[in-house]
């Protein structure tokens, strides 16, 4: 057990190292840096003064190089320009080159500078996730037990009505992508025109300020899309589990109904939608992206929609390096999980 | 002219609606509860050995539930006859059932030659002997043919990229000021913000996604069946190695990706034109060993169908890959490719970086889901036989394996068309590859967003269209999973 998540961990870090690559690969293609460098200086610049503008900041260096100065094993680049000022890749506003460190990486801690929000990419990442996180904890509060009840409900008695309405229900939510389902909300619950203006439409106050009217919907709408999915995988593993001859068994020995499935079927029909619910967090974030960006809430997403759109590079590396982490970390504890509570699985 | 309303003169029928309506919740709340309640329905065995079961309060339900949702059923078809009649006398309804006559004509056609051959026509008959699969086919089929008749100009009122002065915002079924002659006269369905017909852009939506949708997600299915057969059969380090890269591209949030692959900077570098090169490949490489396992052993036969077949397949690859005569046309340089005179077809930037990132996005989930197949399948003995018999690795995978994992995979295609649809609608709704006047559902929900909070009909119109297209697939692919299931 301890070998294989040493193992896990080498693939994690290589899968991590290939990804970031790939994403500075990506951010540092020229016709993005040229709008780095416009975004940055000046819309109205010239072909060679883009060109200046990114040999004085380092980025025309080779790719490998840069991506070396940005993992920490490489040192920074620095440059003083005929004029005094003093530029590099760790260098910050208002800083001297005595204060200026020899490497700045994410192996030193230090995860750069957001070009767009002009501040420290590492406090920028923790402020946005902990809204993020926030949202995730509600979202997961409503859609795991609810999901989990659907999945029950029909999956214990395969073909009543229960299960088919219940079935039908998961099926429409699955089917219901956050922005279909977030605009039907929206023009249900808070337009003027329908009038029923039960919630906020957007969910800005919500970060300092969360209440249920301004935060209810933005949980509603992440929650419903995944809830489908979960409530699925329950019934299918709860009408598997309700065949099996154990249960027979239990209802030939004259166990209640109730009792067989709260005693004797539910936790075996449980073990699947874990690694379910786990491996459905990949799939969160991508809500999140979209839900935040609907309702306006600051988070996690937005800093990603925000970092892209401007091409903040050392932003978006940090952004994927933390959703990397989220999704392989996820893939993990799903895989350990499910040896822990299958006793019939156990690797050798 | 005067502004129509929603039903017209055929309003008579609301209420009854809304009492068909009523009668379906309560008798569906009813039937949900003597599910749990009331006791099974006493069965009894006859003389002769068959079984009849009794009419207990449980059957009251069911019968209830069945006359309330053919009401509801009978009534909307009514709706729809009416409104075909009559046109726009019978409101925004009648008019929008006239607009989509060629649709229902269709539909009727397609459902009547099918319900009728269904017993010679394999999966696709045994489809109509389920209704959700039946259900689902049809709101298939609806979105399928409107994407057709609407990109043939049939259905549209008026052209989905032309503003008419006067016309922002106003609700639905609102009259033009000033119509020109043979000019539809009113906006069925509402003008949106730059004063475009919110119907008309529906429409004109649905051919988008119909287009790229099924595409690409058969290019996914190719790419992944072509890596994962191999992977599942060989294992091995080929196995791991595919595995990791699978595993790589599954890690990356798929917006992300979209936000670093579908934009004017990454366009204009090639990087899109390098992926269609490699990604395009896959199908000739599919369809060629495909050929060559089966015919190998008949040169004669096989070396001509492979001329032809690859010939073509390699003029319609290079065809899609190069444009203007280059596979890739950049500022610092450019590759030759297909003369223009040869040149079947171009696509433009935007539309291929979208078709390219989707397929790069699905084909890892099918290569794990082909590569799990290929594990099981390739124990079985039917497999070994075929190993004894000295059929080559290639042949097993193509005509032993894949056609004995087809159940799962046509299941997955169906369900994969509308995950896709759901993907472009998120790049739509980024506002990312399509340009900002495509009336793709995406780009029109993100639009119609910006003013919900006062103008519902620009934003729902193409929601309802994408939640029911997705929703649509879904049944159907429940319904072939149940259909095939039998067997």
């Amino acid at each position: 057990m301890g070998l294989f998540i040493l193992r896990r961990f080498g693939v994690m870090l290589l899968t991590a190292l290939c990804l970031t690559f790939v994403v500075f690969f990506l951010t540092n293609l020229y016709p993005n840096l040229e709008k780095l460098a416009k975004t940055q200086g000046n819309q109205r610049m010239s072909d060679e003064q883009v060109e200046t503008w990114l040999d004085n900041r380092g980025y025309l260096q080779p790719t490998l190089v840069k991506y070396g100065q940005w993992l920490g094993v490489l040192p920074g680049y620095t440059k003083t320009l005929d004029d005094g000022t003093f530029l590099g890749t760790c260098t910050r506003p208002g800083s001297t080159e005595e204060t200026t460190p020899r490497y700045c990486g994410v192996l030193q801690g230090d995860w750069g500078y957001s070009t767009v929000f002009k501040d420290e990419v590492g406090s920028i990442v923790g402020k946005r996730l902990g809204n993020t996180g926030y949202l995730m904890f509600w979202v997961l509060v409503l859609m795991v037990p609810s999901a989990l009840l659907v999945g029950v409900l029909a999956g214990m008695r395969e073909g009543s009505a229960l299960d088919r309405s219940l079935s039908t229900f998961s099926i429409i939510t699955t089917a219901t992508p956050e922005y279909v389902s977030g605009v039907i909300f929206i023009a249900i619950f808070t337009s003027s025109t329908v009038g029923l203006k039960w919630f906020k439409g957007t969910a800005t106050q919500a970060m300092d300020n969360p209440t249920f009217e301004n935060f209810f919907l933005p949980v509603l709408t992440i929650a419903l899309y995944g809830m489908g999915y979960i409530a699925r995988m329950t019934r299918a593993s709860m009408t598997e589990v309700m065949t099996a001859q154990y249960i027979r068994t239990a209802r030939l020995k004259g166990v209640s109904f109730g009792n067989i499935v709260m005693k004797h079927a539910l936790r075996n029909a449980l073990i699947a939608p874990f690694t379910v619910i786990m491996l459905q967090f990949p799939w969160l974030l991508n809500g999140v992206v979209i839900v935040e960006t609907l309702f306006n809430y600051k988070g996690f997403g937005w800093a990603l929609v925000q970092a892209a759109g401007n091409n903040d590079i050392q932003l978006l590396l940090a952004i994927s390096v933390v959703s990397v982490f989220v999704v392989l970390v996820t893939q993990l504890i799903s895989d350990i999980g499910y040896v822990y509570l299958n006793p019939r699985i156990r690797i050798s | 002219m005067e502004p129509l309303s929603w039903t017209g003169s055929i309003a008579i029928l609301n209420p009854i609606l809304m009492i068909a309506l009523a009668a379906l919740i309560v008798s569906i709340v009813v039937w949900i509860i003597g599910s749990i309640v009331l006791p099974e329905s006493p069965m009894s065995v006859n003389i002769d050995g068959t079984i009849s079961g009794g009419n207990g309060l449980r059957g009251l339900t069911q019968k209830a539930l069945r006359y309330s949702f053919s009401a509801c059923v009978a009534l909307a078809l009514a709706y729809i006859v009416l409104g075909i009649l009559m046109g726009t006398s019978a409101g925004i309804i009648g008019a929008i059932s006239q607009q989509f006559l060629p649709v229902w004509l269709s539909l009727i056609i397609l459902f009547a030659m099918s319900i009728a051959f269904k017993r010679r026509l394999g999966l696709y008959g045994k489809l109509f002997d389920s209704p959700i699969g039946m259900i689902g086919f049809g709101l298939v089929m609806f979105w399928v043919f409107t994407g057709i008749f609407g990109a043939l100009d049939l259905i549209i009122t008026h052209d989905p990229l032309v503003q008419v002065s006067g016309m922002k915002n106003k609700v639905p079924g609102t009259p033009l000021p000033s119509p020109d002659e043979g000019e539809y006269a009113w906006y069925l369905l509402g003008g949106d913000n730059l004063a475009r017909d919110v119907f008309s852009r529906m429409v004109k939506g649905a051919w988008i996604v119909v287009q790229i949708a099924p595409l690409a997600t058969m290019f996914a299915f190719m790419v992944g069946i072509t890596l994962g057969l191999p992977a599942g059969y060989y294992g091995g380090r080929l196995d791991t190695f595919l595995s990791f890269l699978a595993n790589l591209i599954l890690a990356f949030p798929v917006i992300l990706l979209f936000y670093l692959l579908v934009t004017p900077e990454i366009v204009a570098t090639g990087v899109p034109n390098y992926m269609a090169a490699v990604l395009f490949i896959f199908p000739i490489l599919f369809i060629g060993v495909l050929l060559n396992s089966r015919y190998y052993t008949r040169p004669n036969f096989r070396t001509p169908l492979l001329i032809g077949v690859l010939g073509i397949a390699l003029w319609l690859y290079l065809s899609l890959i190069s444009s203007g005569g280059y596979v890739i046309n950049t500022d610092d340089y450019s590759i030759w490719g297909l003369p223009t005179y040869l040149d079947l077809f171009d696509i433009p930037g935007g539309i291929l970086v979208v078709f390219v990132s989707v397929v790069f996005v699905n084909s890892p989930t099918v290569f794990r889901i082909v590569r799990g197949l290929a594990l099981d399948i390739k124990t079985r003995d039917y497999v070994a036989a075929a190993q004894t018999r000295g059929e080559g690795p290639w042949y097993i995978m193509l005509w032993e394996i894949l056609p004995n994992a087809r159940g799962p995979l046509i299941v997955d295609f169906c369900l994969r068309i509308g995950y896709t649809t759901i993907l472009l609608g998120t790049l739509g709704f980024f506002g990312l590859g399509l340009p900002p006047e495509s009336p793709d559902w995406g780009s029109t929900i993100n639009e119609g967003r910006k003013l919900l909070s006062i103008y519902l009909h620009p934003a729902l119109p193409p929601a309802f269209a994408l939640l029911s297209l997705v929703l649509g697939l879904n049944l159907l692919a429940d319904g072939l999973r149940e259909e095939s299931l039998k067997d």
